[in-house]
């Protein structure tokens, strides 16, 4: 408002307008609307018009100039904005959206301000316009937390002006308070939280803090400024540390992996045993069931033996010994010496013996391998050296 | 057309002296009107105002808060360790009589003192804790501390201390690097914590299931020998009813089944002596 400053008297705007453009534009724009006037009142006093009376002149003069001037007090709100109307300086109006008038310039002025505009600032950070690359400012970014540890922390506050006359009128710079003000609250609540707490669960929780606080210091100052949102870009360990703490994410997940790798070996292990254990119990079932019927099939077979025997038992007797003698000696090489003289000194090739043996009986072995009655023999002789062990005990 | 001209001349002339003899006060200033150099007049409310041109003259200032914002500095801290902290103020003007006469007025100069005001009273306050306190517990208390103290001096700038915050409390860079290590240190600990305890899961899991494993195997062991002891038993007492019938023919019997199954393979040899039962009739025929 330096119109009315010592001094700057011949810029004034009042006298200024005046005289600079009333001589040469209203002239001709007087004498124009004069004629019209004249041709209207025509009838009565029209015939004198002509002549130019000087202080009529004046008076047109001057009204047009006032109705000009008078106009360009109109002014038009767009949505979402406010008009500011200050009267010599005090304020007198908010206006809504809509074309107005206000006294014109140097009695009303009005200053539009967009209320509903979404601002932001950044915090740590600049995004540099199109940029995807976010240029960090450490200087912002990096602060302590209440564990001395340094943490990396990137905000962006979203705001809008929520009072236009405040905004205008009681804080010098309301955005540059804004910035400063959300600093400081950014480190009094980061620096009474821990880094992890920081770096993990409390995000959100501390952003609707820094919120909170900055919108309170914000109408402590009327800066007539509303915090919409208040975000974490990013929360982050500085960079010259951030190794470590990958590797300590890594060693969660080792964590997690070593647990992983041993339960499969534990769902491996037990089954298999419960299996193995399945296995013992059948065959150790079986085992008794077969023991008993054979034991059953011998003890029936010996007494249908016994009864024949008690009919006739010298006969039976001797006939039994003489088959079995004559089956085992028929498989077997015999020898019968005759050692009366007691000379104790014969040698017997035996291997020689064993050998001329052996080789027609091996192609017979190798054809009976093959034939599953000879695997039930076997079973049938481990069973029975079982069997006798046992009764060899009892007696 | 003189008599136009003459009329436009003092017209002029009048719209000049009109302008020259008012002043607006916005609502963002605050004024001073002096008389000749002294000061009559300085509560104003925004508004207009009428002078008497060339004898009064007005100077305006700004009313709205005001931004002191100081560098990063140093301070020490209780136990001694330095910390570089920066801070801002807002002050508004509150007298603006005492305001033109200490600091003619001037943000600037009104800055520099506010500015030595605020550290003396903040050296003291930040001697009195530790960095532990300064950082986290008691920032909300040192800043109305701070009000409170430099608000005195203030005052008699013609000030009014409207809030002082505490922005940065940071280490110095030659101590944040060791910070740094610290932090390495503690994840490398937190790390190998991780580890340490994920073998320790692991290794009990699979103990765990090695000892399932063997209990199994035992359990089951246990009842296969108990189930083939019961064959034995129930065998036992099958053969010792059957056979107890006749004991003599039994040990004979057994014995011929078992001469059989001793000499089942061909090949086998056996040396007699002919004097055998079973050669009985070999060198006689009765």
């Amino acid at each position: 408002m330096s119109w009315n400053e010592p001094g700057g008297n011949k810029k004034d705007p009042w006298s200024g307008r005046e005289r600079q453009d009333t001589p040469p534009d209203l002239e001709a724009v007087m004498r124009s609307l004069q004629e019209k006037i004249g041709n209207l009142f025509r009838g009565g006093s029209g015939g004198r018009s002509g002549g130019g009376n000087p202080m009529r002149m004046m008076g047109l003069l001057v009204a047009i100039a006032l109705a000009i001037w008078a106009l360009t007090g109109i002014y038009i709100v767009d949505e979402g904005n406010r008009g500011v109307v200050t009267r010599f300086g005090r304020y007198s109006e908010t206006t809504l959206p809509g074309p107005h008038w206000r006294l014109p310039a140097p009695i009303e002025s009005v200053t539009i301000v967009n209320v509903e505009q979404q601002r932001f600032i950044e915090v740590g950070y600049r995004s540099g316009g199109r940029q995807q690359a976010m240029g960090s400012v450490p200087r912002e970014a990096l602060m302590l937390t209440q564990d001395e540890n340094i943490v990396d922390i990137r905000l962006a506050v979203q705001y809008q002006i929520k009072d236009a006359k405040n905004y205008l009128f009681n804080v010098l710079d309301p955005d540059v308070t804004l910035k400063q003000v959300t600093e400081s609250a950014e480190r009094g609540i980061i620096g009474k939280s821990s880094m992890d707490f920081v770096l993990t669960e409390g995000r959100s929780g501390i952003a609707d803090e820094i919120k909170a606080e900055v919108q309170q210091i914000l109408d402590q100052y009327h800066t007539g400024i509303r915090v919409i949102t208040v975000n974490f870009v990013d929360a982050q360990p500085p960079e010259e540390v951030q190794n470590a703490f990958e590797d300590a994410i890594k060693a969660r997940e080792d964590e997690q992996r070593l647990k992983n790798e041993a339960e499969a070996y534990a769902n491996e292990v037990v089954p298999k045993a419960r299996g193995a254990a399945a296995r013992l119990t059948e065959e150790s079932e079986a085992y008794k069931l077969k023991l008993i019927a054979k034991a059953q099939g011998e003890a029936g077979r010996f007494k249908q033996l016994l009864t024949e025997y008690e009919k006739a038992p010298e006969v039976t007797r001797e006939r039994l010994y003489l088959d079995t003698m004559e089956s085992v000696l028929e498989k077997t090489n015999t020898l019968m010496l005759d050692v009366k003289g007691g000379n104790n000194m014969i040698y017997l090739p035996i291997d020689k013996l064993q050998r001329q043996a052996v080789s027609p009986e091996a192609v017979k072995e190798a054809e009976t391998l093959q034939a599953p009655q000879d695997v039930l023999d076997n079973a049938v002789k481990n069973s029975r050296a079982t069997t006798r062990g046992r009764e060899g005990r009892g007696q | 057309m003189m008599v136009q001209n003459k009329i436009i001349g003092l017209l002029v002339v009048l719209l000049i002296l009109a302008a020259m003899s008012v002043f607006t006060v916005s609502e963002t200033q605050k004024a001073i009107k002096f008389r000749l150099g002294e000061i009559v007049e300085t509560n104003y409310l925004p508004g207009l105002y009428f002078k008497i041109p060339l004898i009064n003259n007005v100077k305006k200032f700004d009313s709205r808060i005001l931004t002191l914002e100081s560098k990063a500095e140093r301070f020490l801290t209780s136990e001694k360790k330095n910390v570089m902290v920066d801070w801002f103020a807002k002050w508004r003007i509150k007298d603006v009589a005492k305001y033109y006469t200490t600091v003619a007025g001037d943000i600037v100069q009104a800055n520099v003192r506010l500015d030595q005001i605020v550290k003396d009273a903040m050296r003291g306050e930040f001697s009195k804790r530790t960095i532990r306190e300064l950082v986290s517990s008691e920032r909300g208390q040192i800043h109305d501390i701070l009000i409170k103290a430099a608000n005195p001096a203030a005052d008699e700038l013609g000030i009014d201390i409207v809030d002082i915050r505490v922005m940065r409390v940071d280490l110095p860079s030659e101590v944040s690097s060791s910070v740094y290590r610290r932090m390495e240190a503690e994840r490398a600990r937190v790390a190998r914590d991780f580890r340490s305890r994920g073998a320790e899961m692991a290794e009990r899991i699979r103990a765990d299931a090695d000892r399932q494993r063997e209990v199994i195997l035992g359990d089951a062991y246990r009842d296969a020998e108990l189930k083939r002891g019961e064959g034995d038993a129930t065998a036992s007492e099958i053969y010792a009813q059957a056979y107890g019938k006749n004991k003599d023919f039994f040990a004979f019997y057994r014995s011929l089944t078992a001469y059989r199954q001793a000499f089942k393979n061909e090949g086998d040899t056996i040396v007699l002596e002919p004097n055998s039962e079973f050669f009985q009739y070999f060198n006689k025929s009765r």
